[in-house]
């Protein structure tokens, strides 16, 4: 059992007032809050280390990039990847992403080859790869959902052809909160030879992840909503596919020699690593997963799903109140409308009495598209929320629905 | 009634209220009062779209005096819309035109108009007095 109360202690945001109450944060699928160790990690490392890494001889500068190292070996057992050299930092989920759709699309994509993604994805995933298509004249296929936002399988096994080079789906939906069936995806698509990348927004932070496992191709990681700080990410991609990848952006450190002529580029991981790398957020990004590991991923997933499910409880027994997802497997979100409300009038109210809702389409205008509706009011949950709170937002929620009939 | 007269009354309506939850109220309830833009000015050209919510906005100009129409899509918003047009509708360009908008501030609703909201309402109140400088340019032609 997780102590709640003890654990709150360590995310000092938790104890703000908004409009004078206290704060219930239900936003930590947007980004999740920070506890005081990695707060405290990214001053120290000002404090006591900073220095350029990869780069000195002098004591700082080597311990700056042992520091670095440290963090990728630290991430590296946190997902269970096979080598560090597979882990490349980067500066959020969406650069990830970005990565792999350029220097595998730079590789690997010929004209008229085929891109699968699913009809659920957020923008990040969607994006980068319709840019791809555009730049290579490929085309994207989208695997659809249901009414219950369950992707279907039968469509997805008959998109796969002789063309199909990448599957890219996310792990969990950010607004459905659909926990997709990722091994059963990727077995099918290695089948056919066809390599996968998982959208892990919503992932680490929620169970353990093991990409071995998983046998996953690329895995995306958004350190903010792991309990990490802002401007960091992760990138996990299998070494045959990262080796033979172009590099995405040129620079320092992701070269071996540089004449104005030509330059031969690094190896694995630093090819991808061109720049100075926020290597105090890649510090903080460990502190944060060490962090979820003290905690306990499995403890804080059922945790999560104990909240989920009396949430769900309880606004189904609102007839005003319609719940948007409804998947067997379902984790940490729970999207909503109240009839007669737009998304915006209900979070305005809840804001004001100190509930932190997100509103909107979640960056995932076509899901809003296939309902038909403006967006979603979203409670999504982080290991600090209590099932007191919870009940307390659906109170509310039970309230202002009252207004608007 | 002039401007300031009903920002006065809508400040002194409004003081009742001791808890957010009944001003919303007050709110919705002001929102069914708002007289609805015709649908067919229901238009790409008349609307003001914000990030979470958007609003269309019309104007009529007779005897010397606008009349402006609107809707939204948000229930809260098309509240504080019915107050902006009970305080600006019905009045002349040059009095809209340097109309003072306290009201807003005074009854607690300024944040609904802050640029980080992106309700389409700030957007809307420069769009009100954009109408009452060209009706008055027209006027005055």
């Amino acid at each position: 059992m997780l102590d709640i109360q003890k654990l709150r202690l360590d995310f000092p945001i938790l104890q703000t007032k908004i409009h004078g109450k206290d704060l219930v944060y239900f936003d930590s699928a947007a980004t999740t809050q920070k506890p005081q160790v990695v707060i405290d990690s990214i001053v120290d490392y000002y404090t006591k280390y900073n220095s350029n890494i990869h780069r000195g001889i002098h004591s700082l500068s080597q311990l700056s990039t042992q520091l670095y190292e440290d963090a990728r070996e630290t991430v590296k057992q946190f997902i269970n990847a096979e080598h560090n050299y597979e882990i490349v930092f980067t500066k959020g989920l969406t650069e990830a992403i970005n990565l792999v759709a350029f220097s595998f699309g730079e590789t690997f994509i010929k004209p008229n080859d085929e891109i699968i993604i699913s009809a659920m994805e957020h923008h990040a995933n969607i994006v980068p790869w319709q840019m791809l298509c555009e730049r290579k004249q490929a085309i994207l296929k989208i695997i659809p959902f249901d009414n219950d936002g369950v992707l279907d399988l039968d469509i997805y096994k008959n998109l796969i052809t002789e063309k199909t080079k990448l599957v890219s789906v996310s792990y969990i939906s950010n607004v459905l909160g659909t926990k997709n069936p990722i091994p059963e995806i990727i077995k099918f698509a290695h089948l056919h030879n066809v390599p996968v990348l998982i959208d892990g927004a919503q992932s680490v932070q929620h169970e353990k992840i093991d990409v071995q496992k998983l046998d996953c191709d690329f895995f995306t990681i958004a350190g903010h909503k792991a309990y990490g700080p802002n401007g960091t990410g992760v990138l996990y991609g299998k070494e045959k596919w990262l080796d033979k990848m172009v590099p995405y952006q040129g620079g320092g450190d992701m070269i071996k020699t540089v004449t104005l002529q030509k330059t031969e580029y690094n190896t694995l991981p630093f090819k991808f690593e061109a720049g100075t790398t926020d290597y105090v957020g890649a510090h903080a990004l460990a502190t944060a997963f060490k962090y979820i590991e003290s905690i306990g991923a499995e403890l804080i997933g059922n945790h999560e799903k104990q909240l989920l499910s009396l949430a769900t409880e309880k606004l189904s027994k609102n007839e005003a109140v319609t719940i948007y997802g409804n998947a067997p497997q379902k984790s940490c979100v729970l999207s909503f409308l109240v009839k007669g409300a737009h998304p915006a009038d209900v979070g305005m109210i809840l804001d004001k009495q100190g509930f932190a809702l997100r509103t909107g389409t979640h960056c995932a205008e076509p899901i809003m598209q296939y309902y038909n509706i403006p967006g979603t009011i979203r409670m999504s949950f982080g290991m600090y929320n209590t099932t007191d709170e919870v009940l307390a937002c659906c109170e509310m929620i039970d309230r202002i629905s009252k207004m608007f009939q | 009634m002039e401007i300031n007269e009903i920002q006065d009354q809508i400040i002194e309506d409004f003081s009742v209220f001791d808890d957010w939850m009944d001003k919303y109220q007050y709110i919705i309830d002001l929102s069914k009062e708002l007289k609805i833009i015709k649908s067919e000015e229901k238009v790409e050209q008349n609307v003001i779209k914000g990030c979470q919510s958007q609003v269309w906005l019309s104007a009529e100009y007779t005897n010397g005096k606008i009349i402006y129409t609107a809707d939204s899509d948000a229930i809260i918003t098309k509240g504080i819309i019915s107050l902006l047009i009970k305080v600006l509708s019905n009045q002349s360009p040059e009095s809209i035109k340097n109309a003072d908008l306290y009201f807003i501030e005074a009854i607690g609703l300024k944040e609904n108009l802050s640029p980080t909201r992106s309700n389409g309402l700030l957007a809307m109140i420069k769009q009100m007095k954009l109408y009452a400088i060209a009706f008055d340019h027209k006027e005055n032609r």
